[in-house]
Order: structure tokens, then sequence, then C-alpha cells
């Protein structure tokens, strides 16, 4: 598949959240204001790019040519916590603008299930190093703009007069629901029309 | 004993009342039997990971007591991984990237963190358990909805002469496609959080 193909897909087509719902704790969790969640995004990003860069390459030097692929769960997820500790401490040193903007979410990405999920992914597609790269930022981009609209929907519905039963976490799930609507518009016949 | 065994099936119920482990509860909901298979998984790595961490509370330093409890969860996902390749190939097709996913769902880390670090064994079997339970009952809601009405059936085991599918007349020859589906699965979990929060303040 070519590289557009891959940002195509991971971004529109089978977007994380709204066809694979992976990544949905957070993307409840901290879509209440736009800010925020553009952080969290962005933090997303970051780490699933670099996640599944990581991932390729310790499953093809090391699970692979020692046979231990059985081991795949505990030492993706173990990389992704070091990484992600790593991240943090990285750009606490260097930008530290960075770090308060992102800082608070970066703990949160460990158990998102986005991250570990690409890396999945990206294994059982049998990607190579480049691609797994391209996915896991297209991943993390389809990510951001999940929760980028869905904030500023939250944030207009902030005003409005919703139902006493449906105020915050369930209006936030149905109208998940119509943007997966409009997202199902994205499918592989797009896909073929546009790169053939 | 029993409350803390009750307590995660309805009142304090993972999915519907503390919203946890969404990305399982949407993503293997398509079907009963999947439900029914995730459940079992999340229990058994539940069960095991609050029993072993309660063991080990007081030799785990506290700094890095949340890699270890990765590292223990982790191991026993790897087990039900292997086991279910094993006797239920079809089932580990299904719910494909799921499975390892176990790991990072939130409940199973959650519990460790909030209880099972906090107290005894026996409390915390009864906590996993009922905790367990509980996400279990929340995703065969969940999925009982979704099959019913996208596909008019309802999938269980092959027993005897039954051959593990339910049909519902009516509904077999013309499903509600759209509930099946990623959009169906995010409006069934509003309308039923909704419902739970009428339920719960309606007093």
């Amino acid at each position: 598949m070519s590289y557009i193909g891959i940002i195509i897909t991971y971004v529109f087509i089978s977007n994380f959240i709204l066809t694979q719902f992976l990544g949905m704790c957070p993307f409840i969790g901290v879509s209440k204001n736009v800010e925020s969640a553009v952080g969290m995004g962005f933090a997303v990003t970051f780490v699933m790019g670099l996640a599944s860069l990581v991932t390729w390459a310790i499953q093809y030097y090391v699970l692979v040519p020692f046979n231990i692929v059985f081991l795949q769960t505990i030492t993706f997820i173990l990389v992704i916590a070091a990484l992600v500790q790593f991240v943090e401490m990285v750009i606490q040193k260097i930008a530290p603008p960075l770090y308060k903007a992102l800082g608070i979410y970066l703990p949160l990405i460990t158990t998102n299930c986005a991250v570990l999920g690409i890396a999945l992914i990206s294994v059982r597609s049998s990607y190579n190093a480049i691609e797994s790269f391209i996915a896991g930022i297209s991943g993390g981009l389809g990510f951001l703009l999940a929760i980028l609209i869905m904030s500023t929907i939250r944030e207009k519905l902030d005003s409005e007069d919703v139902p006493k039963v449906f105020r915050n976490i369930p209006i936030a799930f149905v109208t998940a629901g119509l943007m997966a609507m409009a997202f199902m518009a994205f499918d592989k016949v797009l896909l073929k029309n546009l790169i053939g | 004993m029993i409350k803390e065994l009750t307590k995660g099936i309805f009142k304090e119920n993972p999915i519907f009342i503390i919203v946890l482990g969404l990305c399982p509860a949407l993503g293997v909901s398509t079907k009963v039997i999947n439900a029914l298979g995730m459940g079992a998984g999340v229990i058994f790595v539940l069960l095991c990971s609050n029993i072993l961490v309660s063991l080990l509370k007081d030799f785990i330093p506290d700094k890095v007591r949340i890699p270890s409890y990765i590292v223990i969860i982790a191991s026993f996902v790897t087990i039900v991984e292997m086991v279910m390749q094993a006797y239920s190939p079809a089932l580990y097709k299904n719910l494909g990237v799921f499975v390892p996913l176990i790991v990072v769902n939130c409940i199973i880390l959650g519990r460790a963190e909030a209880f099972a670090n906090k107290n005894s064994i026996i409390p915390s079997i009864f906590d996993a358990l009922g905790m367990g339970i509980g996400f279990t009952l929340g995703l065969l809601l969940i999925a009982l909805i979704r099959e019913t009405f996208a596909s008019g059936t309802i999938t269980l085991f092959k027993m005897g002469s039954f051959n593990g599918i339910i049909t519902i007349p009516g509904l077999v020859d013309s499903p509600v496609r759209i509930i099946g589906m990623a959009a169906g699965a995010l409006l069934v979990m509003g309308y039923l959080k909704a419902f739970f929060n009428w339920y719960t303040t309606r007093k």
C-alpha cells in the first residue's frame, strides 16, 4: 500500500476512534474543552509515531530472531510505558513550554489502547519500518481530528438545553455516534477512486 | 464481603457507572459469543492480577508499582491469549487485536491501584469477581441489543442438536444494520448510559 494510502486509511477510513473504538477513554474523558483536547491529540500523535517505530524494531530485531514472539504483548506494553516516561523526561528537559502544555496528558497515554493498538496492528499488517511510522502518525492524526471535532461540539453543547439524564457523557456518545455515521462516507471505494 | 461482590455488578458497574474499559465494550459487542469470550478473559485476568497484587503489595516499592502491575497484568493476558488460540481459534480470530488489548483495559489497572494494593487477598478476590461480572454483564447487554437489532440473531455456544444461533423472526429479514456498525455501538452506549443515569437518579 502506498504511503498516501496508509495516511488516508488511518486518518479517515479506519479512524481509530470512530470505527475501531481504540482510545475511547481519553476521547470521552478529555474532550470537554478544545485546549486540552488539542494537547492530548498532539501528545498521542507524537507517542504513537514513536511507539510504532520502536515496536517495529523490537519485533523484527529482538522477538523474531530469538523466536519469542509470544512475549509480544508484555514487551510492547513495557516498551510503550518506558517510552512515554522517556518522552516525558526529554520534553521536560529541552522544551519546558511544550511540557507545560502536554505534560499532564503524557502519563495517561500508557493506558491509551490506541498506542498499543497501532503497534499490534502494524505488526499484524506486516508493514515495513517507514510504513509503521506513517501508520502511527496518521493514527494519531485521526485521533486528533476526532477529539478536536468532538471538543468543539461539546463546548457548544454546554450552552444548549440538553435533557438532564443525557448531560455530559451520554450526549458525548450520541454525538460520537453521529460523527461515526458521517465518517462512514469514507470507505475503501473512496481510497480506490483517489489513488487507484 | 458480599458488598464487595455486588457493588461492581450494579452500583459501581465499570462500564455504565464508572465508564471504563470502553474500547473492548464497544469493539467486541457485535456478537453475544464474542462478548462472553471477552468477559471470561477479563474476569480471569482481573482475578489473577488482583490476587497477585494484593499478595505482593508489601514487596513492591511504591515508585515502581504501576510498571509492576502492568507486567503482572500483561503476563496473565499472554496466558489468556495462548489458551484462547489453542482451544478456541475462531473466537481468538473474531476478537482479534482486542485480546492483547486487555492489558490496557483501564478496569484491571484501576482495580489493582484502587483496591488490591490496599486490601488483603479475600476482599480483593470478591472485588475482582464483582467488577469482572459487572463488566461482562454490561458487555453482554450491549452485545444483546446490537446483535438482535443488527442481524436478528443471538449467537451462543454449539450444544448438541442446537446449532448455537437463536434467530428472531421479523428482524432476521429486515435488520437494522447501522446498529451493528461503529456508529450504532456509540449510539447504543449513549442511550444505555442515559438510561442508567435516569435509573440511578430517579429516587
